[in-house]
């Protein structure tokens, strides 16, 4: 058994506490009507089984009853971090080793530099 | 009772005035499996406290914090398993989730309560729940009740870890238990009323090495 840190409890607790609930940040088609048949049924149905890093939603079932997201490695099975729901991860595929601080401000100066550019 | 939101919930007392004989939780686990009395040797023993109020408290934490106080003169436990009582520790506050706390009050006392509550709350967005008749208290009284709990309880119950004043939701045996510190002597189980039965016998038989001792 291992354990795993809860952000809204904010201490380790017993895996036994948690169940796992399928793959984290689905977004729901702004237009359900305007979707077809295939856009709809990938929502629905169709989920990511990557090599490496995955986003996943856990909810604390026996203690405080929250959802929230787990990042995991599905090659070593490490957790790399729980957060929130409504934050966004800091552990991503294009930053497997965490994302930092200088990353997100390089972020935030690409469209200006791609306006100077153009 | 002006306000039309108030006016609007349906409160009543569930504790008639009828001669109904009330049984706690555990009346079925006595007769069925028997209560061994405490002995010298019981380094264990079990007390139920049964026909407390219990309310749920769902809501904002500033507001709820705020009716609180001015009800009970408690404030509510702002750290996540916190718990708080009053002076005479008969009434006791306990943090259940970011938004749901737990209080427990002698008997009798829940309905007038959660009155003054709602009329304290006035139109905040809130929810209370009166839960007493779904479960009851548990209290492990003794030397070895810490033992009993380790063997019984995924969660880690070393002083240093579970201090006096904390409560926790966690996996009692197969089914959950909320457990709870109140003061350094004694532990305290708040366990489904269903599962009553349940665990009262898994603390039977765990507790037996330890000669554990039912006060009835």
């Amino acid at each position: 058994m291992f354990h795993i840190h809860c952000p809204y409890c904010g201490e380790h607790r017993e895996e036994e506490e948690f169940h796992a609930k399928g793959q984290a940040h689905l977004q729901r088609p702004a237009d359900p009507e305007a979707c077809s048949d295939e856009e709809w049924g990938d929502y629905l149905f169709f989920r990511d089984n990557p090599r490496g890093i995955h986003h996943e939603l856990w909810v604390h079932a026996v203690g405080c009853r929250k959802f929230f997201n787990i990042t995991r490695n599905t090659v070593t099975y490490e957790i790399l971090e729980t957060y929130r729901i409504g934050e966004q991860p800091s552990f991503t595929a294009e930053y497997p080793d965490g994302r930092r601080p200088q990353d997100a401000t390089r972020e935030a100066q690409a469209p200006l530099k791609a306006g100077v550019h153009a | 009772m002006s306000d039309p939101v108030i006016a609007n919930v349906r409160t009543f007392d569930t504790r008639t005035e009828a001669k109904i004989p009330v049984k706690s939780p555990l009346a079925y686990a006595y007769r069925r499996t028997g209560a061994p009395a405490p002995t010298g040797e019981s380094r264990v023993v079990l007390r139920e406290r049964p026909f407390l109020g219990h309310l749920v408290l769902r809501g904002g934490a500033i507001v709820l914090d705020e009716a609180v106080r001015a009800v009970l003169g408690v404030p509510l436990p702002g750290e996540p398993q916190g718990l708080t009582r009053d002076a005479a520790g008969e009434r006791s506050i306990q943090w259940l989730s970011p938004d749901e706390w737990l209080l427990i009050v002698p008997g009798g006392e829940e309905a007038a309560l959660e009155n003054r509550l709602r009329e304290a709350l006035g139109d905040a967005h809130f929810a209370i729940s009166n839960v007493s008749g779904g479960q009851t208290l548990v209290e492990l009284e003794g030397e070895s009740a810490r033992e009993l709990l380790m063997k019984s309880v995924v969660y880690d119950v070393h002083p240093s870890h579970f201090p006096v004043g904390k409560a926790v939701t966690t996996v009692f045996a197969k089914a959950t238990v909320i457990l709870r510190r109140p003061d350094e002597q004694c532990w305290e189980l708040v366990v489904r009323r269903s599962f009553a039965d349940y665990t009262y016998r898994w603390l039977l038989d765990a507790g037996e090495e330890f000669c554990l001792g039912v006060e009835r």
